[in-house]
């Protein structure tokens, strides 16, 4: 297990930003029949998605103003941003460096993408908070989240009604304080055909029939520039890693469920969630979902489930947290965190 | 590890089949009410009950439900 302790970086603030417009899943389900099981099942009423040529930068950037404005921070203190999204406004350049120009940050400012998916947020921070633990970066901006609605084919039934986009900003500062974040992060490269987009790369470039449809049958036709997920081993990969992860990080750093106020998991589909839920004993009341009005955001879930369902006690109080992401890789990372009266504005509509 | 146990368990993930319909030699994907969503009540079964992971190339290389219950067996 890769373990990772990083001090001396404090989170201050977190955002997240949806498109405004929302598909219910009750309609967009009905031409393959009734939505009632499914919904019992994946517990996804309605996902905000992007009807527009609008990208992840502008998640981003919608995120950042408000978060910043928020903090009241300057722009140019602000020193290092990192991208994690795996639906970057373009293949080449990086999201990163779209934002430090828009968003007016100065040249001296680290800017990178982490292309990764469901764990993204979690190897995102412990990314950040590494590069500015020891000082010399002293306040930060993780963006995370993905348009990834636009990945799933519209006539593929399992992918379509899980996926909706988000972009979250998470404010880090450098502090004097300890201020300990622990992880645990972990890859299992043999399922990396599991979850993917098989054409539009270098190993399959874009090509005349990546656009052709090809029906699988059951309510699934897809092309080769959309998502394939392989549900069945998805799920076992989550049900079986997830729970070990967390519970292995919490036997390395002895930290106890009953100190822990919120656990927050991926947002993958509701029955994936309640049954890692269950494995680990945890109480419904400790464990947040936003699953029912968002879908799944891919990098962007636990923030947006932070924000969109814990803001007056983010405001309010000191809270220990563990966040924990799965998925596409196939990659796991869970991270032991604590915020203290942070700033999180309501989450933003675009 | 018990078979009629496991048929059992098995028939408990569908609602609407009665259980039995559901023997060792039954061709579970021919079931009508079988579908990807039961596919996954399984595979959370078997982790529960027998702390083995079935995997989607599992559920896709069986046929009948003794098949899916030697593959546990195997690994339990």
């Amino acid at each position: 297990m890769a373990f990772l302790e990083t001090k001396h970086v404090a989170i201050r603030g977190m955002s997240a930003c949806v498109p405004k417009h929302t598909e219910k899943n009750i309609e967009s389900y009905q031409k393959w029949g009734d939505y009632t099981k499914v919904r019992h099942l994946i517990g996804i009423d309605q996902r905000h998605v992007f009807n527009d040529g609008r990208c992840t930068s502008d998640l981003f950037y919608s995120a950042a103003e408000k978060l910043i404005e928020g903090l009241g921070w300057e722009k140019d203190e602000i020193d290092a941003i990192v991208c994690v999204t795996q639906t970057p406004d373009f293949i080449q350049p990086p999201v990163a460096c779209i934002l430090q120009n828009r968003l007016g940050l100065k040249e001296d400012c680290f800017a990178a993408d982490i292309p990764h998916g469901c764990s993204g947020w979690v190897y995102g921070l412990s990314i950040l908070c590494s590069l500015m633990q020891n000082g010399t970066m002293r306040k930060g901006l993780l963006f995370s989240g993905d348009t990834a609605s636009k990945v799933a084919s519209p006539e593929d039934k399992t992918t379509l009604p899980l996926f909706g986009d988000a972009g979250t900003c998470t404010a880090l500062e450098y502090t004097d304080e300890e201020a300990p974040i622990k992880f645990a992060l972990c890859t299992d490269g043999s399922g990396s055909d599991k979850i993917v987009i098989r054409d539009g790369g270098y190993r399959h470039p874009f090509s005349e029939h990546t656009l052709d449809m090809v029906d699988y049958g059951e309510g699934v036709a897809r092309n080769n520039n959309h998502i394939f997920m392989d549900g069945m081993s998805v799920f076992s990969f989550a049900i079986s890693k997830a729970p070990k992860q967390i519970k292995d990080l919490m036997e390395k750093y002895a930290i106890s469920q009953e100190e822990i106020d919120y656990f927050v998991l991926h947002q993958a589909n509701l029955f994936m969630d309640e049954k890692i839920r269950k494995k680990m004993k945890l109480s419904r009341d400790k464990v947040l979902y936003c699953i029912e009005e968002f879908g799944n955001t891919s990098s962007g879930s636990i923030p947006l489930t932070l924000v969109s369902r814990a803001k007056e006690d983010l405001e309010n109080k000191h809270l220990k947290l563990i966040g924990s992401g799965f998925g596409v890789g196939l990659s796991w990372a869970t991270a032991y965190f604590e915020t203290d009266h942070i700033v999180c504005p309501d989450v933003i509509e675009i | 590890m018990d078979l009629n146990e496991f048929i059992a368990n098995f028939a408990d993930q569908f609602e609407d089949t009665d259980s039995s319909e559901i023997t060792a030699a039954t061709e579970f994907k021919n079931l009508d009410e079988w579908s990807s969503l039961i596919a996954l009540s399984v595979i959370a079964m078997v982790d529960e009950e027998y702390d083995v992971t079935l995997k989607g190339d599992d559920i896709r290389g069986s046929v009948t439900v003794m098949d899916l219950y030697n593959i546990v067996k195997s690994r339990s």
